[in-house]
């Protein structure tokens, strides 16, 4: 009995060891995956944040040379066009996820899904060519609609697909509990699977708009930027993304002062959008 | 048992069903009397769930499924083109065998859901129609004071009987059973067969059970189902008695199945 003690705790011991080391491992990997995430954020807030002012929130860019100036153009066009894009996109992006998820059996549903998952990998650059081919071309000028129109092809086969698979996790059980209850297939559907899946379906929202709200490449050639308050939907709209796009490769440091505070604004602007789906999922999580 | 009534409300003539190429019931015929409470027992998968979804036509929501044969609510054909599924499922209620309510949805919006989708929208009707539902689910007392907390909030035990309350409250004069109390502990079924045992004079109802002292417990009238034929159906106590059929004897005994 004696000389058998030792060798439990030998083993017990290697073993315990051994834990520890893949947990080390695991945690200092983890860090440093974080690593890139928090220096893109310390920097920003670091050059961004003195640059901000209340004047940069609600005026002009000033002329070169001219101190002060501010955002509140790109801000406001930014988020027109956000808006827009999503009242094109989430409807849609929607109901085709409903059509898929509910209806999607034949060839055509097949086909339509390997569309949407081509569209989900297509190069935003190439999304804002596209555009610029369809619409800016044709209409003789960059717009806010164009702009929209970009950003709203990129977010309409994210939420499809998303909606889809959302969709997918409620239960058959509960769907036939509705039918059962003498329910039409598509009040069934509105009623029960979308309601029941509201919380997954806001978030999804909420971060497909995030997930496009900084991108640049689509509104170079659609929307433009503008120097000016939106003056239409028609008109080159002033927006965040392509405003410290300019300034940033501008030659005069006051104009780079600006582009850091730009791009700490919409980093906020995703950060906060991001906050709320949080904040929603956390509220609606105890009633699934 | 009590003296049954008279009236048929179902009558089932020559039933078949099934998928595809494989024929699941093989021509059933039963009849179903007012306010009573049937039973259908019989070993896994001869057929009991597939009877029981032709009934309201659920059957034929699974891809490549099909029914034939007639089915008469009173003297109404439920089968047949010009029959609209969603109407009959006004008529006849369904309890599954897991509880399943709404995700998403407080008690009250549970129970109110089949009315608020037809379009009441009055509250007061809308709230005497849950306290009477909820009331005749034997659920009323445990959740008068949380009407507003989420369904899946309560036990299973409570969840089921808020599903009964749900498929009661558009007042349908036929509710389908399917093993409703299978997933439940023993006093929860206990609740629930005394309900059923009260609900019978408000409605008829068929149940799936796999429990025989469950059957003789409730039901007036025993269905044996057996490889997707009805063996034998009678008085519950002589089926569980005086059983015709060796097979059925063998069964309730408990000596296959
Ligand atoms: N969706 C389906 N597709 C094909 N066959 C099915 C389907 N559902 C059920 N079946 C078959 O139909 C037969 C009867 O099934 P059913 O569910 O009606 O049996 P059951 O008597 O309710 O059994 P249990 O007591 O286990 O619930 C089974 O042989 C089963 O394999
Ligand atoms: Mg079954």
């Amino acid at each position: 009995m004696k000389s058998q003690t030792p060798i439990f705790v030998r083993v017990s011991f290697r073993r315990k060891v051994k834990n520890f080391l893949m947990l080390f491992l695991i945690a200092s990997l983890s860090g440093v995956a974080l690593v890139p995430l928090f220096l893109v954020f310390y920097h920003v807030v670091k050059s961004g944040f003195p640059a901000l002012s209340w004047n940069f929130f609600t005026s002009l860019p000033a002329p070169v040379g001219e101190p002060g100036g501010g955002m509140g153009n790109a801000l406001v066009g930014s988020l027109i066009i956000l808006g827009l894009a999503s009242l094109i996109a989430i409807p849609l992006g929607i109901f085709g996820g409903i059509y898929l998820s509910e209806y999607g059996k034949g060839k055509f549903a097949a086909s339509v899904r390997f569309v949407v998952d081509l569209l989900t990998s297509v190069p935003s650059i190439v999304t804002g060519l596209f555009i610029y081919a369809m619409v800016v071309a044709p209409m003789k000028s960059y717009s806010a609609w164009a702009g929209a129109l970009a950003y709203a092809f990129m977010m309409l086969p994210v939420m499809m697909k998303t909606t889809e698979e959302i969709l997918k996790l409620m239960p058959d059980h509960v769907r036939e509990a509705g039918l059962a209850l003498g329910l039409s297939r598509w009040k069934m559907i509105l009623f029960i699977v979308l309601r029941g899946s509201r919380p997954a379906i806001v978030t999804a929202v909420l971060i497909s708009i995030a997930r496009v709200a900084g991108e640049t490449a689509p509104l170079l050639f659609t929307a433009f930027g503008n120097r000016f308050w939106l003056d239409g939907l028609s008109e080159p709209a002033p927006n965040l993304p392509t405003q410290i796009y300019s300034y940033a490769i501008s030659p005069f440091e006051q104009w780079h002062q600006q582009a850091w505070a730009g791009a700490f604004l919409l980093l906020l602007m995703v950060f906060v959008v991001n906050l709320f789906a949080r904040a929603y999922v956390y509220r609606a999580g105890g009633r699934k | 048992m009590t003296v049954l009534p008279q009236t048929d409300i179902l009558t089932v003539n020559q039933l078949k069903a099934g998928f595809g190429k494989v024929e699941v019931l093989k021509g059933i015929n039963l009849k179903v009397r007012e306010h009573e409470v049937v039973a259908l027992i019989g070993p896994s998968g001869c057929g009991k769930s597939t009877f029981l979804r032709c009934l309201n036509r659920l059957h034929e929501e699974t891809e490549g499924a099909w029914i034939e044969g007639e089915i008469l609510l009173r003297d109404k054909s439920l089968l047949g083109r010009g029959q609209d599924p969603v109407e009959i499922r006004s008529q006849i209620g369904m309890v599954f065998q897991k509880p399943n309510p709404f995700p998403g949805m407080s008690i009250f919006e549970n129970v109110s859901a089949g009315l608020k989708l037809r379009g009441i929208r009055k509250k007061s009707v809308l709230e005497n129609a849950v306290e009477s539902a909820l009331k005749q689910a034997a659920l009323w007392d445990e959740v008068k004071d949380k009407l507003k907390a989420p369904g899946t909030s309560l036990s299973g035990g409570q969840q089921q009987r808020l599903c009964i309350a749900r498929a009661l409250a558009i007042r349908p004069p036929i509710v389908l059973m399917d093993e409703p109390t299978s997933a439940l502990d023993p006093i929860s079924t206990a609740k629930i067969e005394e309900l059923i045992h009260v609900l019978k004079k408000d409605v008829t109802i068929v149940i799936v059970t796999h429990n025989m002292q469950q059957a003789a417990r409730i039901s007036d009238q025993t269905a044996f189902f057996l490889l997707g034929e009805l063996v034998e159906t009678g008085l519950t106590t002589q089926i569980f008695t005086t059983p015709k059929d060796s097979r059925t004897e063998a069964y309730v005994t408990g000596r296959f199945g």
